[in-house]
């Protein structure tokens, strides 16, 4: 066989993603496809060749779950998928808690049935149990096994037999070439391909594949234990591969599954043993594969203490042996999610990189889809390549990161979360004053960004009962009611918030107002000095982001997005920058710093600072202009997000210091408190509606459901515009509401909050299902204490989008009634929308 | 001083003891004992006669190779590196308490001689330096060329070595059992083995079915007795059966070292094998690319077809 | 009964083996390490000794202290205790190491009483030098018979059975007795979890002898040349068939 001399797209790694790419990107119309491996067919050495190949649906997290429904639907197709039930069982309460809430994200993303389930009841499906260490688990009968080799043959084979995909094994890769920023060709130890298009897909490999082309994909290889234990007379007459669900014990971090004859017990549970791709050896050199390292029994030990109490009959039968034991190899990412699309550093170079078995077909449809038709129906934001900061691509920050992660695979991890690990990475210039008014830190794209205030502990007695008190630990771990006191003095006084999460990029040039009205869904083309809220759109008319855009003169444009998405909406920006060169972006994010100043007292104190027209007429909602506040020059826009009278101050980062020491002082005589992000993200935002990216405005929402859609649309051409235009035409099939919960106690009595991704239901339990099949659920949840409720929004299908529609939330395995507020955009505080006018 | 070789039978081993120490230093003196064995191109035989030498004694032998290092003082005292011959050197190096370096393939003599021995059964081979007034060594079988046997029978000399009575413990008492049916897999023209790629014990059904049609013996990997597959005498490999076949047919066999020690002797190998890269290619003369569930059944039918199986 | 054996930690190779770069051992950084499998066979057959006629299994090793591992694997397979004396990882040659493990046999024999069977592997894996067993057997003035693919005890003599072309050899040694033994002795079982676990438990004597001077010195290891092969690719998949069997004609046994 031969090396075609030049290809459409190479897909580099025969493993369950590169054999899914390759033949999803023919199946969508692509030809001249090729696909190589440097191990042998049909498995190469990789991770896919040791997987546990069982797939539990259930995730918290919706995106992972979609791409694990698509994997499986395609499995299934192809014959490779053995349903077996799953239960996932809890020794201890907490446990138990965690459970209900996985009930609950099960309700959410469409999983059903799935159930809770008695110890008597385990036993019964899992007969080698000892139910008496367990308190209950959750039933999945949908979990199952695939066989993951089977499946990326069948795959390759359909793309071969479509005359599109020509495979290559035992072809290494040696290098990519990259001309003018753009992947040409690959080499490899059988010649060289010319591209249009590289996608990698070499699993634990794949960083050393990227370095070749000088781009990033911070993972880790990472050990993964698991021995195989057997034959047991259990599963004598075992016929298949499975036929017990299988059990994972999530208090230990580790699984047992029926393996034909055998059980495989494997664990997260060990010390996290990472590697660099390097120190992998190759096949010849390895003893197993080149992703089956020797087996280290120090690590394991109490996990078979462990497996044994578990499962006694089996585990502890003497006659039992242990007949294989790996420490497999297997992706890791900092942020646990895969790393997926085009890399920012080259272009056409993409990667399908840090994926798992249960994910891999749907990557593949996905990522396929993304490369053909520019998006994809899943909404992959969180595992988008793009996404990386350049410090989180730091192998030191990627070690620290996968070494916390490894061990939360089966933890409890609560929606807020902070990692412990490599922080300190980026600091405001306010950083060590908010130290010392007791700021309690919460990272945002590295950036430590107070969540809330310690010192303002007394702001609790003067707002007293408005405050609202949480008594369940789960719902006030990573919370304080410091958050809501804050709150309110905010909005009786004033409120000072550190913005410098914020990511800033400048559009220059003639082309600038182009580029920007070519991805912006609004109206850019602005009066210098004015400041725009868009949302972007992808191809479809789903939401890429939303940010705002300041017009600082005939060809120069401010872009101010969210930190977490900076990066992604940087590539997306610069991908649709025109081809003549007549617009530069910069990324100016460590360069300015943000203060954020609102409150009906935000002009006074502003005033007092500075000789210029702050007045409202001087200075009118939506407009920009620099300011003098003492020494300082200042950028001020106002706008709020938070819903009061006030501005965001920009400042070179190396004034920071100056302008908050300035702002503080002033701010004192009118009462000005310190507030965290909790205020600015959350209780300020939610009783105002606003929407965020990445809870309310995804890909799979159109700007009408949002309710978004105000005003006329601009006449210059946009991403999505055509989409857009017809989704205006067409009724919605889901409307984003705001709910308030109505009664907060549970049946122990005790006053619960949900906060956010719990499904809604009926008053009588049952879900709530759109035209297009998506279901109802909480988007984000948060106090709204200037009206005294807990706020709930989510999208709704139109017959159940009903001012005082009469609903309930599911939160930890009870409903809690709640009441439709609003359908649509109108905020349930200021609804006039007076104060942010004022 | 003369360079002594112990002589446990006549033939092509015996030949490639002699030409090592031949090169070791002149003049040969050989050593048998038990049956008298016609040994060529040496200046003297020793023959230890008695009792004791009437089934295979390995204590008594070493006994009498010290008495004839006692009378003779050899430079270096050498004997084929099999079980038999490196066990009566071992025997004889830990009665004299020299070092003894098993299974060499050169040697530079004089004072801190110089060896290159094997290990992993061949895999490896290690340079090392003796120690030693006498050079105590083995030679690794097939390693060197032997050296023709042809010329006069040299003079023997019988003696009767001085033994002691524990040296009259370790002796054959009797012979069991035969070599049951079937095609002894050292001594097969033919050998067709697979490793953990059958799938199963029955996956060997096709290799069974191949290894009849060619008259030969079936032999496996190290995997595929450790998993009660096989037994261990269908084992080849460092730590299993050395065979020497016209052909190794070795079917989904990767060619790990320990497997390969043990069918370095094949005169030629035939790997059936999914993997073009197996290291196994690297050793074989022939190879087909594909699956053995496919390839050994196509291979059996044109043998059929051919009528000559 | 007593019955000791020794064993030895090997490195698992794949198909290529690789130096480290002093040419003084094998590269090792991606090989897990094993009993040598003959020495595996002796610690099985040990077991099911003592298993039958009651007493103490004891497993001793010298070797680095990572070595460790394979006495707690050996102690997985059934054995009691074990003995382990530490090296600094440099390789001890043949008389060192018998001279070694002699004393270390003398020392629990005199602690506790004789061993009726010390077992050695024939040869290990590694190194190959086919005389620990025989050399310490000569010290402590044992009979000992090698190369054993069967193994019994009868009263106060053990019966061995060597495999030589055409049958099998029988020896009858007195006890105390030392015995070299081969793969194929037995099929090691796999222990089980509680076995593993058990042994994590179990009792381990650790020493550190001082290594004297080697007589047989290892100057450098070398990986000899391939036979620089390229295999003639005879086909693809069954279609390959007819050359087979045309090569099998050539050479004459179809």
């Amino acid at each position: 066989m031969t090396l075609p001399p030049q290809a459409r797209a190479v897909v580099i790694g025969c493993g369950i993603v590169g054999n899914s790419v390759a033949y999803h990107l023919t199946d969508q119309g692509w030809s001249d496809v090729v696909l190589l491996d440097k191990g042998p067919l049909p498995n190469p050495g990789g991770s896919t060749g040791h997987a546990s190949n069982f797939i539990f649906p259930v995730d918290h997290s919706k995106e992972m779950t979609q791409l694990t429904l698509e994997s499986v639907r395609q499995y299934e197709e192809m014959g490779v998928f053995t349903e077996s039930g799953g239960i996932e069982v809890a020794r201890t309460e907490e446990r138990m808690e965690e459970l209900r809430r996985r009930m609950a994200s099960a309700k959410s993303w469409g999983i059903e049935p799935v159930s809770l389930v008695t110890p008597a009841e385990v036993k019964e499906l899992v007969p080698f149990i000892d139910e008496t260490v367990i308190v209950g688990g959750f039933y999945t009968p949908s979990v199952g096994v695939v066989d993951s080799l089977r499946a990326g043959t069948i795959m390759r084979e359909r793309g071969q037999e479509s005359g599109r995909l020509t495979v290559q094994a035992n072809t290494e890769v040696v290098g990519i070439d990259v001309e003018g920023g753009r992947v040409r060709r690959v080499r490899t130890t059988e010649g060289d391909i010319e591209a249009e298009v590289v996608v990698i897909a070499c699993g634990v490999w794949s960083p050393k594949l990227a370095r070749m082309a000088g781009a990033s994909i911070p993972l880790t290889p990472a050990v993964h234990q698991m021995i195989d234990i057997g034959p047991t007379h259990w599963f004598a007459d075992a016929k298949g591969d499975i036929e017990f669900p299988i059990v994972r014990d999530m208090d230990t971090n580790m699984y047992e599954r029926q393996h034909g004859s055998g059980l495989e017990i494997g664990s997260y549970a060990h010390r996290a043993i990472l590697y660099e791709p390097e120190d992998l050896p190759s096949v010849e050199e390895a003893s197993l594969s080149p992703t089956e390292f020797p087996f280290t029994q120090e690590d394991f030990t109490l996990q078979m203490e462990q497996a044994l109490e578990l499962m006694p009959s089996i585990v502890g039968d003497e006659t039992v042996g242990i007949k294989h034991a790996i420490n497999g190899i297997l992706s890791l990412t900092p942020d646990g999610m895969p790393i997926l699309g085009e890399l920012p550093e080259v272009e056409g170079l993409w990667s399908a990189a840090a994926v798992w078995i249960k994910e891999g077909p749907g990557v593949g449809k996905s990522l396929a889809e993304w490369m053909v038709h520019g998006e994809s129906h899943i909404d992959l934001h969180s595992s988008d390549a793009a996404r990386f900061w350049e410090h989180q691509k730091a192998s030191a920050h990627v070690k620290a990161r996968t070494g916390e992660g490894f061990n939360k695979t089966y933890g409890i991890v609560h929606p807020l979360e902070q990692w412990a690990s490599n922080r300190d990475v980026r600091l405001s210039p306010y950083h060590a004053r908010e130290q010392e008014l007791g700021a309690v830190f919460f990272e945002a794209a590295g950036w430590e960004r107070p969540q809330w205030y310690e010192s303002n502990a007394p702001l609790l007695e003067e707002y007293g009962e408005r405050v609202g008190r949480r008594e369940a630990e789960w719902d006030t771990r990573w919370w304080s009611p410091i958050i809501n006191a804050e709150h309110l003095a905010m909005r009786d006084r004033a409120g000072i918030f550190d913005l410098s999460a914020f990511a800033i990029f400048d559009v220059t040039g003639p082309g600038a107002l182009g580029a920007l009205q070519q991805v912006s869904m609004r109206q850019v083309d602005a009066a210098v000095g004015r400041v725009v809220y868009t949302p972007w759109l992808s191809p479809s008319g789903g939401f890429k982001s939303d940010l705002t855009i300041m017009r600082l003169g005939d060809e120069q444009f401010r872009v101010v997005t969210g930190g977490a998405h900076g990066m992604a909406d940087y590539k997306w920006l610069r991908d649709n920058l025109p081809a003549d060169g007549s617009a530069q972006l910069a990324d100016l994010t460590s360069a300015w710093s943000t203060l954020g100043l609102w409150g009906p007292r935000a002009r006074d104190i502003l005033a007092s600072l500075t000789s210029d027209d702050v007045s409202h007429e001087g200075f009118p909602f939506a407009a920009c202009r620099t300011i003098e506040i003492g020494p300082v020059r200042v950028l001020a826009s106002r706008i709020s997000y938070v819903g009061d009278l006030g501005w965001e101050l920009y400042v070179p980062i190396e004034q920071g210091a100056r302008l908050w020491d300035l702002v503080w002082e002033a701010g004192r005589a009118h009462g000005a408190a310190a507030c965290g992000i909790g205020v600015y993200g959350t209780t300020g935002r939610l009783e105002k509606c606003y929407r965020a990216f990445g809870t309310e405005l995804e890909s799979e929402y159109t700007v009408v459901e949002a309710d978004m859609a105000w005003g006329k649309v601009k006449d210059q051409d946009f991403v999505g515009k055509e989409a857009y235009l017809r989704h205006r035409e067409e009724p919605p099939a889901a409307i984003l509401c705001t709910l308030t919960v109505d009664d907060h106690t549970s049946q122990s009595g005790i006053a619960r909050f949900p906060m956010g991704r719990e499904p809604i239901l009926t008053r009588d339990g049952d879900p709530i299902v759109d035209s297009k099949g998506r279901r109802s659920y909480v988007t984000s949840a948060g106090a709204a204490p200037s009206v005294g409720k807990h706020v709930l929004m989510a999208y709704l299908p139109p017959d159940q989008a009903e001012v005082g529609a009469r609903l309930a939330v599911e939160y930890m395995g009870e409903r809690y009634p709640v009441t439709l507020d609003v359908v649509g955009s109108a905020p349930i505080f200021d609804p006039e929308n007076t104060r942010i006018r004022s | 001083m003369p360079t002594l070789v112990y002589i446990e039978e006549p033939g092509d081993l015996a030949q490639q003891s002699l030409a090592f120490a031949r090169g070791l230093g002149e003049p040969l003196h050989a050593l048998t004992a038990g049956q008298r064995v016609e040994v060529t191109g040496v200046e003297h035989v020793h023959h230890a006669e008695g009792d004791a030498f009437a089934s295979f004694a390995p204590a008594a032998i070493a006994r009498a190779v010290v008495e004839v290092m006692g009378t003779h003082s050899p430079s270096a005292v050498v004997a084929s590196g099999t079980p038999r011959g490196n066990e009566v050197l071992a025997r004889v190096a830990a009665i004299t308490d020299l070092p003894l370096a098993a299974n060499c393939i050169a040697s530079t003599p004089g004072d801190g001689a110089s060896v290159t021995r094997t290990r992993w059964g061949g895999s490896l081979l290690e340079e090392a330096r003796v120690h030693a007034d006498t050079l105590l060594l083995t030679v690794q079988p097939h390693a060197v060329a032997a050296e023709d046997a042809a010329g006069a029978a040299a003079p023997v000399e019988s003696f009767t070595p001085a033994l002691r009575d524990e040296d009259l413990v370790v002796t054959v008492r009797e012979r069991v059992g035969s070599s049951a049916g079937g095609v002894s897999l050292a001594e097969a023209r033919v050998v067709v083995s697979c490793g953990r790629g059958a799938g199963s014990p029955e996956g060997f059904g096709i290799i069974e079915e191949l290894a009849g049609l060619l008259g030969g013996a079936v032999g496996c990997s190290r995997a595929v007795t450790m998993a009660g597959w096989r037994p261990h005498t269908d084992q080849v490999g460092q730590t299993g059966t050395k065979i020497a076949p016209d052909i190794y047919i070795a079917c989904g066999i990767s060619g790990a070292t320990q497997h390969m020690a043990g069918c370095k002797g094949a005169k030629a190998i035939l790997a059936v094998n999914i993997d073009p890269e197996a290291p196994i290619l690297a050793s074989a003369d022939y190879a087909v690319i594909g699956d053995l569930h496919e390839v050994v059944p196509a291979i059996s039918a044109e043998l059929r077809k051919a009528g000559t199986g | 009964m007593r019955i000791l054996t020794c064993v030895k930690r090997v490195p698992m190779t794949g198909g290529k083996i690789v130096l480290s770069g002093d040419e003084q051992a094998i590269e090792t950084k991606h090989l897990g390490f094993t009993i040598s499998p003959h020495e595996e066979c002796g610690v099985e057959e040990a077991v099911r000794l003592i298993e039958a006629n009651g007493g103490e299994s004891v497993v001793l090793t010298l070797g680095p202290p990572e070595a460790e591992e394979q006495l707690r694997d050996a102690m997985a397979l059934g054995a009691d205790r074990a003995i382990h004396l530490v090296t600094d990882g440099n390789e001890w040659d043949p008389q060192a190491t018998a001279a070694a493990i002699v004393e270390a046999i003398r020392a629990d024999e005199a602690a506790n009483s004789p061993f009726d069977l010390v077992c050695f592997g024939n040869e290990s894996a590694d190194s190959g030098g086919y005389q620990i067993g025989i050399r310490v057997a000569y010290a402590l003035g044992r009979p000992v018979a090698t190369g054993l693919k069967g193994v019994s005890l009868d009263g106060s003599s053990v019966r061995c059975e060597q495999e030589v072309p055409g049958g099998r050899d029988v020896y009858v040694l007195p006890l105390p007795a030392v015995v070299t033994v081969l793969e194929g002795l037995n099929l090691p079982r796999y222990p089980s979890v509680p076995a593993k676990l058990r042994a994590q438990r179990k009792p381990l004597d650790s020493s550190s002898p001082a290594r004297p001077e080697p007589r047989l010195e290892k100057l450098r290891l070398v990986v000899p040349e391939s036979q620089g092969k390229e295999a003639e690719i005879l086909g693809h998949g069954p279609d390959a068939a007819p050359a087979v069997v045309e090569v099998l004609q050539r050479i004459g046994v179809a």
